[in-house]
C-alpha cells in the first residue's frame, strides 16, 4: 500500500508540473516578446509607434501603422467575404442538404480547414493572383474604378497580382470551411421541437432560419465569426506570399501592402538592431490581439448555450 | 394570397442563395485541391526522395531528400517532448486538479495559446533558443513545434477524460487502487481512443507548419541526420522554392506541396476513422 501511495505522490507531482508548463510558457513568451521590444518601445513610445506610418531602415525610424491597417484591412474583406458564403453554406448543410450528402461535405469541410496553411499561399501566389490579374482586375477597374472619388481606389497600378486584394480573398477561401464547420455546429444544435413548431405554424425554410434557426445560434455564430477573425490576424503564409510586403501609402486595393505577419515573415531573419526589437513588438501585438478576439469568442461561445 | 406567394418566392430565393454559397465555398475548394492534385502528381518524381536539391533549371535534377528527413526529425522530436508533457498536464488538469482554481486558469490559458499565431512562436523561441546559441538550429524548430503540439494536446486529453464517467473511477476506487492506478489502467484506457485521435490531429497541424520554422531550423541544402545546424523542412522549401522564378523549382514545390497535403489529410482522416471504430467497439 505505502508503494502505491509513493507512486501515486510522483505521478501527481510530474502531472502537475506538466500542467504548470502551459502557464509558464505563456508567462514566458509575454515576457520575452516585451524585453525583446523594448529598445522599440523606449525609442518610438508606445502610441507613437501605433500611428507611424513610417518603416525606414535609412533613417531607423519604424511604425507599426502601415502594417496594422494592412492586418486589418485584410481581415475585414476576407470576413465580408467569407462569413455570407460560410453561413449560406451551413443553412445549405443544416436545412437543404440531404442526410448522406451531410457527412461527406461536413467531413470534407473539417478535412479543408486542416490543409496548411502553406498550400493555400502558394496556390495564391501560383494560381489564384494571375487569375485574378487577368479576369478581376480589368473587370473592377472598368465598373467600380469609374465611380467619381473612389474610383482610383479600383484601378490596378502595378502588375503582378499580387496586392491588398488577392491577400483577402485567399484569407476568404482559408476561413469559409473554418466558419462553416463552426456554423453548422451551433444551427445543428438547435432543437428540433423549435424547428418544428415553426413549420407547424407554417413557416418557410427561410423564415424558419430567419426567425428561429439563427436567433437560437446567434451567440455561437458570432463567436465563429470572430474565432475566424482571429485566425486571419495571425495568418502568416498565405498572406505574406501575395500581399507584397511594400512599405507605401496604399492607393489602391490592388496594390501591394504590408501587414503585421507579412512584415515578420520577410524582414525578420534579414533584421537587425532596432528593426528587430520593432518587429517583436509587432509580434507582441499579435499575441495581445490574438488574446483579446479569442477571450470575447469565448464569452460570446459560451453565453451562447 | 398574395402574401404567402410573395413569402413562398422569398424563401425561394434564400434557399438557392444558400444552396449556391455551398456550391461556391465547395468548389473553391475543390479547385485548390485539384491543382494540387494534379500539378503536384504530375511533378512527382522518384529523384524528390532520393537527391539533394540541385540548382536552377536543370531539368531531370534536384530533390528534397534532406527536406524529407528534416521534417520528419523535427515533427518526431516535437512530439516526443509535446505529446507526454501534453497528455501528463491534461490528466492534472482532469483528475488531481478538477477543484483547483489555477488549473481552470491553466485551461483558459491552454485554449489561447492553441490559437496563438504561430509565427509569434516563432519569434519567441528564436528570442530563446537560436539568439543565444548563435545560430538557426533544428532544435529551436523542434522546440517551436512542441510549443504548438502541447497545449492543443493537454485540452484535449482534459476533455476526453472528463468525459469519462465518475462512476467507473469509483469502482476502480472500491476495489483498492491508488489513484495513478485508477487514472492509468481505468481513466486513460477508456479515453484512449479520443486522446490519440487529439495527438493525430495535432501532430497533422504541426507537420504543415511552415512560420514558426522559419526563423527557428530555417533552411539547409545539405542531408544530415541530426539537429545541431540549420535543418531543413519541406514546408520551408515549399516557401522558397514556390517564389522562386525557376520552373524546376516551382515544379518541386508543387510535387513537395502534394506529398505534404497528402500526409496532413492522410493524419486527419486516420483520426477520424480510428475514434469511429472505437465508438463502434
Amino acid at each position: 500500500m505505502k508503494g502505491g501511495h509513493l507512486k501515486n505522490q510522483i505521478f501527481r507531482t510530474v502531472s502537475a508540473a506538466a500542467s504548470a508548463s502551459v502557464l509558464m510558457l505563456v508567462v514566458a513568451m509575454l515576457v520575452t516578446l516585451f524585453v525583446q521590444s523594448l529598445p522599440a518601445i523606449r525609442r518610438f513610445g508606445f502610441f507613437t509607434f501605433l500611428t507611424t506610418a513610417d518603416w525606414n531602415y535609412s533613417k531607423e525610424v519604424y511604425g507599426a501603422l502601415r502594417p496594422l491597417f494592412g492586418t486589418f484591412l485584410s481581415t475585414t474583406l476576407a470576413l465580408v467575404v467569407a462569413a455570407p458564403v460560410a453561413l449560406g453554406t451551413a443553412v445549405f448543410l443544416t436545412e437543404l442538404c440531404p442526410g448522406r450528402l451531410r457527412g461527406v461535405v461536413g467531413t470534407a469541410l473539417e478535412l479543408l480547414a486542416a490543409v496548411p496553411s502553406i498550400i493555400y499561399g502558394m496556390w495564391g501566389l501560383l494560381v489564384l493572383a494571375p487569375f485574378l490579374e487577368a479576369y478581376f482586375q480589368p473587370l473592377a477597374a472598368g465598373s467600380l474604378g469609374r465611380l467619381p472619388l473612389v474610383g482610383d481606389f479600383f484601378q490596378a497600378r502595378l502588375a503582378g497580382g499580387v496586392n491588398l486584394f488577392t491577400a483577402s480573398m485567399i484569407l476568404a477561401v482559408m476561413i469559409i470551411p473554418f466558419i462553416s464547420s463552426i456554423a453548422r455546429e451551433a444551427m445543428s444544435q438547435v432543437p428540433p421541437m423549435l424547428r418544428e413548431s415553426s413549420y407547424g405554424l407554417g413557416a418557410t425554410r427561410w423564415e424558419t432560419v430567419r426567425w428561429v434557426v439563427m436567433p437560437h445560434a446567434k451567440m455561437a455564430l458570432a463567436g465563429g465569426v470572430i474565432l475566424a477573425a482571429g485566425r486571419a490576424l495571425g495568418e502568416t503564409m498565405a498572406v505574406a506570399y501575395v500581399v507584397g510586403n511594400r512599405h507605401a501609402a496604399l492607393d489602391s486595393i490592388f496594390s501591394p501592402y504590408t501587414t503585421i505577419t507579412s512584415v515578420m515573415a520577410n524582414e525578420f531573419n534579414e533584421a537587425g538592431g532596432l528593426q528587430l526589437s520593432a518587429l517583436f513588438f509587432l509580434a507582441l501585438l499579435l499575441f495581445a490581439a490574438n488574446f483579446i478576439t479569442l477571450g470575447a469568442a469565448k464569452r460570446l461561445l459560451g453565453g451562447g448555450k | 394570397m398574395s402574401g404567402l406567394g410573395r413569402r413562398k418566392i422569398v424563401n425561394i430565393v434564400a434557399m438557392s442563395l444558400a444552396s449556391a454559397c455551398a456550391a461556391a465555398g465547395l468548389f473553391l475548394l475543390l479547385v485548390i485541391l485539384y491543382d494540387v492534385l494534379v500539378e503536384g502528381a504530375g511533378s512527382l518524381r522518384l529523384r524528390l526522395f532520393t537527391q539533394d536539391p540541385a540548382p536552377p533549371n536543370i531539368p531531370g535534377a534536384g530533390g528534397l531528400r534532406g527536406a524529407f528527413l528534416g521534417q520528419g526529425l523535427l515533427t518526431l522530436a516535437a512530439s516526443v517532448v509535446g505529446v507526454p508533457v501534453g497528455v501528463l498536464g491534461g490528466t492534472f488538469l482532469a483528475e488531481y486538479g478538477r477543484h483547483y482554481k489555477i488549473c481552470r486558469l491553466i485551461s483558459a490559458l491552454s485554449d489561447m495559446a492553441v490559437s496563438i499565431p504561430s509565427i509569434v512562436i516563432g519569434t519567441f523561441v528564436y528570442a530563446v533558443l537560436v539568439k543565444p546559441m548563435g545560430g538557426f538550429n533544428g532544435w529551436a524548430g523542434a522546440a517551436a513545434l512542441a510549443v504548438i503540439i502541447l497545449p492543443v494536446v493537454l485540452r484535449t486529453t482534459e476533455e476526453m477524460m472528463t468525459m469519462v464517467p465518475w462512476s467507473l473511477r469509483e469502482a476502480a476506487f472500491a476495489l483498492g487502487a491508488p489513484y495513478c492506478k485508477v487514472i492509468t489502467s481505468v481513466v486513460w484506457r477508456s479515453a484512449m481512443s479520443g486522446i490519440f485521435t487529439g495527438v493525430l490531429l495535432a501532430v497533422a497541424r504541426v507537420a504543415g507548419e511552415t512560420a514558426p520554422l522559419l526563423f527557428t531550423s530555417f533552411n539547409s541544402n545539405f542531408f544530415q541526420l541530426g539537429l545541431n545546424r540549420a535543418t531543413p523542412s519541406l514546408t520551408v522549401s515549399i516557401y522558397q522554392y514556390a517564389a522562386s522564378p525557376y520552373e524546376t523549382w516551382v515544379e518541386t514545390a508543387w510535387a513537395a506541396a502534394f506529398v505534404v497535403t497528402f500526409l496532413v489529410l492522410l493524419l486527419n482522416v486516420a483520426g477520424r476513422i480510428f475514434i469511429k471504430i472505437k465508438k463502434v467497439g
